[in-house]
């Protein structure tokens, strides 16, 4: 009885109620099971249970081999003891010193006088007296748990207890070994050691395996399993006519070299990466992280070896001088929601992110359940709070933060704007270019523009009248028209100067000359350890009161634009004309010396003999004491004095000095000038301007949320969170790992990259066994471990753990390589067997879990939306970018708080391409494909269900996108032959990749007939279904026939083997 | 070679000779091979056949009504005279001290109502004006005062609520149910959801949906408007006989499949496909309230064609009257924060209850008659309650809100064996917290699922390694307000 539990699933707890959903998901309503069980069962079932339970009686009176604790015995205990005599001690019946039934020092502990278990004496231990007691108050488990030990579970414990009761570490946390290949009675049924290890046990089992599928079946399993995509014809008949042995090794390696190898497997990915086009909660935001989706498909194209596509979603952000590629990789841990609700709390949110990302990465590599001791000591598995709390300390010190922006995000161009960008670069490199190359013309302007500088501008400084300050300081006039000033906090000055003026003259430019003073601190001009602010400068000419108007009459002086001999970086002199309140005009970096602005009046403003100007020098920025403590006035009327004033101090000293005697870098300088200048030259610097704009305006489209570490200084502390409770904390903690598995490597530094290391490092006991098992799921329907997410006490035990331990050691061996591994799996002869099942073996192995036959079950929601595509001709073979809206039906409906939850369909081939690309949104999942299982990602989904449902019908049989298939696929029938038989035979292989019968294909044609018949008297139904929604018939077509072909496309569609693989 | 067994061929030949062209159903198909001693159990869980709970409950199916926003019901059913008293004055530290709101930071002012209250009925229950029709059924409805839950934000409470997880990703109560109980319908799905004012709930299709139980059990949202159910309709073109005939055929050809490879499973979408079939008809019949009397439509204030709450309400009952397990009703727009007239607890109140008060007094009426009320439990509320002081942000104007409050609100419900005219808990003079009798929201779902049949705590399913429930870690049921 080396294994009891194979063919016994009743008495051993597994169910083989065969169930319309092909993975029989597991028990339901646990107390009604045992009840609800035999009902179910017919009699003669009932009668192999009683029968399998009198052969574990006798198996146990003779047995000689040892009862395997981990896979027998321990998980008796942990369903049915450990939630009271487990780890953790606040459930532990007893507390601290009560007894523990999952270590070994626990279970022969002296409880008071009695022993749990004492070795050898079944007799002699209170466990077995307490489990097969018929009093109801010492019965264990007690009645209101609702467990109950079975009959052949308390015989499994009694002769463990005989065997010595030996305790050993649960099987998945121990180092798989490689086990040696059985040896097989038939070696020529086996290809590879997959194999050996299935038929040996099929031997054992009495069992024979069935013979390789059918040739056009086959290819189209294969097909579907490695590309998603079923084959064309074309490629059917290539593989049936090919002699060569290695045909179906060529077409194995054809199919794992294309692209849509990459897109079929990211799906099973980016269930697990949780990754979606939205943020979650309420409002539900779309979130811009497709590049992940793409580095998932690229990588698996690539082949990149599992060990280092694991590390780079961790911990890309960690390696020396990541690429782009692996910085996108740590989006995997961004797929995490953000709650951008109105008056929620952050920090809340982020640390369900972290909780969320600690689960997320032990289900994902180590199938193993963190969740429960988030809370309390987990009660089955040997993690402790503290060490949840280790372990999130890994993840606690990125920078996001549940804001609102997403960010940290890596920023970058889309290929498009690449573009954009590069031709907006070559324009500018061009038009510098031209700037920067003399011509004959320009060098004569420039000299004639030299020639007439005006140098010649005289400032008017008239003593000013009156000087008065709103900020509470004193104002002097001094000698030379200079104003002193006391400090002040602000100030305003307003300044009157008579302007002295005999005739009328046009007031065109004042001049501010700020002026040093040893007094001063900092030596001025300001008070601000010499600095000052002007914020603004206005400027009004008083009219003298002499002129017989009404009142004083006062002129505006609008200034445009002003200039300054030097500027604060920031503290620009154009802001004086703007007036902003927060800056202005500064001089920090050259205090101490004079300095001068100049503003520029628009228009000149006339003044009558006898004005007066009035300046008002505004100094109300919010920095304090930023006033001037000295400081003179003027003005100008100078026709020229815009261009004095714009040009620099530099060039003034160069163009001072006489043409022959300046440098040759002077001389360029000046040149330089003259084209920033020059009146010839607008078009070229204002297009050049103008591009330099937009290239700085261009930002990036694509934004990715990423892991970012915290540096140093802004590290978070972690610690325990009482009850799972981010605000009701504890002790603080360090990274650590559960003390359960392997250590950390001592000298490397407690980080994410560290953690990554650890996760596929060659002593993990779990992560190649969990990935080798998720593949092995994918390709034959159910886990060697069923529990694919779930290797720890809880899980399913492996159906054939030497064949998992030899899977999981040659994944390592092959170097993580998963094209390889996945070869290996679809090599195999089991893999290729018929899938035909008896009745007979369908009652014993509903699951297959054996695989004496090959592999059948319904494909994923994106398969089966695809395959229709593809088999019509439809499907956009397009790859990568932000996802695609197809159709959908409108529902009217607005999101809580956030837009209407209805798309603009996608126009052309967007509208075809594979499911994968389907905008994701987590609130409002494709309906289409969540109607098949497909998950909505908000948490990490290890497993999808795979049901069958008549709402699943209804959108094979209705949904437009199956209905514009089947029309395409009509419009290709209808001119693949003459006969209609032809025609029926084209379409039958066209979507089943096969032959049909004679029974079959008169089917199609009676069909097509009875269709035909009726839709060439509807003749607008007829043009309603053979053009709505593809569009108008190819011309001369005939509608009622290319209707009558689209019921049939559309039957062929939904056929049960369409579903499924075959 | 053909491997199948003579079983599988004379069961599937002779059971399609003898039900001939139409109607094959999974009872009818099962039923027969259950004769024929083979693979009877594929049909027998069928996982919406209907199934016991763990006892026999007194309600067989739930009629939820979930006012999105959360209604303020310190001016529906718990009346504060007191906090009428002290309207106005800021709220007292002890009150607010250490707490935290949505959208009010330091002291607010207190807000008594401005509805009139009165005792209605021979139980004497406190109900405004605000609800006068409610008012009229008070001797059916149990008030809950002391509801409490540990959300302050619409979407976490939610789906708190309804998956007892504040984060998404759990199986709501509408799934746990059918997958516990099944359905009573060969033709309509086990849990129908129903959507009015335009909006979804907050928590998305996450409020009703499956969360890692199979998607069979999810809610299925049926429309007023375009297809009742997603992909009801046939393509245009296509007739009724045109889509029988190619039913037949795709069944035949399908039952070809049948015998060469031998899986039980193509029998079993052989019969889906049928059921499809069926609900393509009867769920636009069901969603026809045109078929009701005018009576009966002016009773619930209905108007056919549009997705009112009215028309939901008496939708609801033509659903549970049909063996639909669950259904769930969201209403948008009871958000009561005061940032415009339609949130104002006065005329904005008074606006929005009319859209709901007649509705489910009719509703709860009609069950009566129709003798359904006992087994139909229905529930009323939103995913908390709200402040008794006025919203900060919105206190300067002249319209009156409310904040979101987790701390003590009301709910009531109805029939399922639930005392009627009955009031179950207190709040505090004031309204701001519970003086008697706390009701989590796990309280609560454990409350439905015990008149269900079910123990809440053994009403698990297993996931990732560990067994979940809908009242997570905690609930107790409520044995107070059963009658």
């Amino acid at each position: 009885m080396g294994h009891p539990s194979d063919c016994d699933a009743g008495a051993s707890g597994r169910h083989k109620i065969p169930c319309p959903t092909d993975r029989h998901f597991s028990p339901q309503i646990v107390i009604t099971m045992q009840r609800v069980r035999f009902r179910w069962l017919p009699l003669f079932r009932l009668l192999v249970l009683v029968a399998n339970l009198h052969h574990i009686k006798l198996g146990l009176a003779q047995v000689n081999e040892r009862l395997n604790f981990s896979r027998e015995i321990k998980p008796v205990l942990s369903n049915n003891c450990f939630f009271c005599h487990g780890p953790d001690a606040n459930e532990r019946k007893g507390g601290l010193n009560g007894l523990r039934l999952d270590t070994e020092s626990g279970a022969f502990a002296d409880q008071g006088g009695t022993f749990a278990v004492v070795k050898g004496q079944p007799e002699k231990s209170e466990l077995v007296r307490r489990i097969s007691s018929a009093d109801s108050t010492e019965k264990m488990p007690p009645e209101a748990t609702g467990k109950r030990l079975t009959e052949r579970e308390i015989l499994l414990l009694k002769e463990w207890i005989q065997q010595g009761g030996n305790y050993t570490a649960h099987w998945s946390y121990s180092k798989p070994v490689r086990p040696d290949v059985p040896c097989v009675k038939h070696p020529e049924w086996a290809t590879n050691d997959i194999d050996r290890f299935l038929f040996s046990r099929l031997e054992r089992e009495g069992m024979t395996p069935l013979a390789e599928a059918e040739r056009h079946t086959l290819i189209r399993r294969v097909s579907l399993d490695l590309t998603g995509l079923p084959p064309t014809w074309a490629e059917v008949q290539a593989f049936v006519n090919d002699g060569d042995p290695k045909a179906y090794e060529k077409v194995v390696d054809r199919l794992l070299q294309q692209s849509s190898y990459g897109e079929h497997w990211g799906h099973m990915w980016l269930d697990l990466a949780r990754y979606a086009d939205s943020s979650g909660y309420a409002d539900d935001p779309l979130r811009t992280i497709w590049p992940f989706r793409d580095y998932v498909i690229k990588s698996l194209n690539a082949n990149k070896p599992f060990d280092q596509f694991t590390i780079e979603q961790i911990a890309g952000d960690l390696l020396p001088s990541p690429t782009d590629d692996q910085i996108i990789a740590t989006a995997f841990h961004r797929n995490t929601l953000t709650n951008s609700e109105g008056g929620t709390n952050d920090e809340e949110f982020r640390n369900a992110a972290i909780v969320d990302r600690v689960n997320t990465t032990m289900a994902v590599w180590m199938g193993t359940t963190m969740a429960c001791a988030q809370c309390h000591t987990h009660k089955f598995d040997p993690i402790s709070q503290e060490e949840y709390f280790r372990f999130f300390a890994f993840f606690n010190n990125t920078d996001d933060a549940d804001r609102f922006d997403e960010s940290p995000l890596l920023m970058r161009f889309t290929e498009s704007q690449l573009q954009q960008q590069s031709q907006f670069q070559t324009e500018i490199a061009r038009l510098t270019q031209t700037l920067a190359t003399p011509t004959p013309e320009r060098v004569a302007g420039q000299t004639k523009w030299e020639q007439s500088f005006p140098f010649d501008i005289t400032w008017q400084t008239p003593p000013p009248d009156s000087a008065v300050s709103t900020g509470g300081n004193l104002l002097t006039i001094c000698g030379d028209s200079i104003i002193t000033a006391t400090a002040a906090k602000t100030a305003t000055y307003v300044i009157g100067i008579p302007l002295n003026s005999l005739e009328p003259t046009d007031v065109k430019a004042v001049r501010l000359e700020a002026l040093p003073a040893d007094v001063l601190p900092g030596q001025g001009p300001g008070f601000a350890e010499g600095n000052f602010i002007v914020s603004k400068i206005t400027a009004v000419v008083e009219l003298p009161a002499a002129i017989p108007q009404a009142g004083r009459i006062v002129r505006d002086v609008k200034f445009v634009a002003a200039f300054a001999d030097y500027e604060q970086p920031m503290f620009e002199v154009k802001n004086v004309i703007e007036g902003k309140t927060n800056s202005g005009w500064a001089v920090g970096g050259s205090l101490g010396r004079a300095h001068s602005l100049i503003a520029i009046a628009a228009v000149p403003v006339e003044a009558p003999a006898g004005s007066k100007l009035v300046v008002t020098i505004d100094q109300s920025s919010n920095h304090e004491s930023h006033v001037l403590g000295k400081f003179r006035l003027s003005w100008t009327n100078h026709n020229h004095v815009a261009e004095f004033a714009q040009t620099p101090a530099v060039t003034l000293a160069i163009l001072n000095i006489q043409s022959d005697l300046r440098t040759d870098a002077q001389k360029s300088h000046l040149a330089k000038h003259y084209v920033s200048i020059a009146p010839e030259l607008e078009t070229d610097r204002s297009r050049l301007a103008m591009l330099t704009q937009q290239l700085a305006e261009l930002k990036p489209a694509m934004t990715v949320p990423i892991m970012k570490e915290l540096a140093e200084n802004l590290r978070r502390k972690t610690q325990i969170q009482h009850r799972g409770n981010f605000l009701d904390l504890g002790q603080e903690v360090t990274e650590g790992i559960p003390a359960t598995f392997h250590p950390l490597p001592q000298d490397a530094p407690k980080n994410r990259l560290t953690l990554a290391r650890w996760l596929i490092d060659s002593n993990n006991p779990l992560t190649a066994r969990v990935i080798a098992n998720r593949f092995w799921e994918q390709i034959f329907g159910i886990g060697i471990v069923s529990t694919s997410e779930e290797f720890g006490a809880q899980g399913d035990q492996p159906y054939h753990p030497e064949l998992l331990d030899w899977l999981a050691t040659e994944l390592v061996a092959r170097q993580w390589d998963m094209k390889s591994f996945l070869k290996l799996l679809v090599m195999s002869a089991a893999y290729r067997q018929s899938s035909m099942v008896t009745p007979e073996l369908y009652e014993r192995d509903p699951e297959n879990r054996l695989l004496a036959r090959g592999p059948r079950f319904r494909l994923s929601a994106e398969m089966i939306r695809d395959q229709a595509l593809a088999l019509a001709g439809l499907l956009s073979p397009k790859m990568y970018g932000p996802s695609a809206k197809p159709p959908q039906p409108i529902s009217g409906l607005t999101a809580a708080f956030g837009s209407g939850i209805d798309w603009q369909t996608s126009s052309g081939e967007d509208k075809f391409r594979r499911g994968l690309y389907t905008e994701w949104r987590r609130s409002n999942p494709y309906p289409s494909m969540s109607t098949f299982d497909a998950p909505n990602r908000e948490v990490c989904t290890v497993r999808r269900s795979r049901t069958n449902t008549p709402l699943q019908a209804l959108v094979t049989l209705n949904d437009p996108v199956y209905v514009e298939a089947a029309q395409a696929l009509a419009r290709r029938i209808a001119v693949s032959g003459f006969a209609v038989s032809d025609k029926a035979l084209f379409a039958f292989r066209q979507v089943t990749s096969r032959n049909p019968t004679d029974e079959e294909l008169n089917r199609l044609v009676k069909l097509f007939d009875a269709a035909h018949e009726q839709l060439q008297k509807q003749t607008t139904e007829a043009q309603q279904l053979a053009t709505e929604p593809l569009g108008p018939a190819p011309h001369g077509a005939e509608i009622s026939e290319l209707a009558a072909w689209t019921v049939v496309g559309n039957v062929l569609f939904n056929l049960d083997e369409m579903l499924m693989k075959r | 070679m053909n491997l199948n067994s003579c079983t599988l061929q004379h069961m599937t030949r002779r059971h399609f000779l003898e039900q001939g062209q139409i109607g094959l159903g999974a009872v009818a198909l099962g039923a027969l091979m259950k004769r024929d001693g083979y693979a009877s159990a594929i049909f027998d869980s069928n996982p919406l056949a209907a199934k016991q709970g763990h006892f026999t409950g007194k309600a067989k199916r739930v009629i939820y009504l979930h006012l999105t926003g959360s209604p303020p019901h310190l001016d529906l059913y718990d009346y504060k005279p007191e906090l009428v008293k002290h309207d106005g004055e800021p709220a007292p530290d002890s009150f607010i001290q250490g707490k935290r709101f949505a959208f009010t930071t330091g002291v607010p002012k207190l807000l008594g109502t401005r509805r009139q209250f009165k005792q209605c009925g021979e139980g004497g229950l406190w109900l405004s004006d605000a609800i006068p029709h409610l008012q009229g059924v008070a001797d059916q409805i149990c008030v809950v005062k002391s509801m409490f839950t540990e959300q302050f934000n619409h979407a976490p409470a939610e789906l708190l609520l309804y998956t007892g997880s504040a984060r998404s990703g759990r199986p709501s109560m509408g799934s746990w149910v059918t997958y516990g109980l099944g359905s009573e319908s060969d033709n309509l799905p086990g849990f129908v959801v129903l959507i009015s004012s335009g909006v979804q709930p907050n928590a998305g299709k996450n409020s009703y949906g499956s969360g890692f139980l199979p998607s069979v059990y999810q809610g299925v949202q049926c429309r007023s408007k375009g297809d009742p159910v997603l992909y009801a309709s046939d393509p245009a073109g296509m007739d009724r006989d045109l889509r029988r005939a190619s039913l037949d055929a795709l069944r035949d050809l399908n039952e070809i499949q049948a015998k060469e490879l031998g899986h039980p499973e193509t029998l079993t979408r052989i019969a889906q496909y049928e059921m499809a079939y069926r609900m393509q008809t009867s769920v636009p019949d069901v969603m026809d309230i045109t078929q009701e009397t005018k009576k009966t439509q002016e009773a619930y204030g209905a108007m056919p064609g549009q997705a009112t709450f009215a028309n939901n309400c008496l939708l609801a009952r033509r659903l549970v009257e049909k063996g639909v397990r669950f259904v769930q009703l969201f209403d948008w727009g009871w958000d009561f924060h005061g940032t415009g007239p339609n949130d104002d607890i006065r005329d904005g109140l008074t606006k929005k209850c009319a859209t709901v008060d007649r509705p489910i007094a009719a509703l709860i009426q009609d069950l009566q008659q129709r003798g359904l009320l006992d087994e139909t439990l229905i529930v009323c509320s939103g995913e908390f309650g709200r402040t008794p002081f006025r919203e900060g942000r919105t206190s300067g104007g002249s319209i009156l809100g409310r904040d979101h409050f987790p701390d003590c609100y009301s709910i009531f419900l109805a029939g399922g064996g639930i005392k009627g005219g009955y009031s179950h808990g207190e709040s505090d003079e004031f309204g701001f917290s519970i003086a008697k009798d706390k009701v989590h929201v796990h309280d609560l779902q454990a409350t439905i699922l015990h008149q269900l049949g079910f123990d809440h705590t053994k009403l698990s399913y297993r996931f990732q390694g560990r067994d979940y429930r809908l009242t997570d870690v905690q609930g107790n049921v409520v044995q107070q307000i059963i009658s």
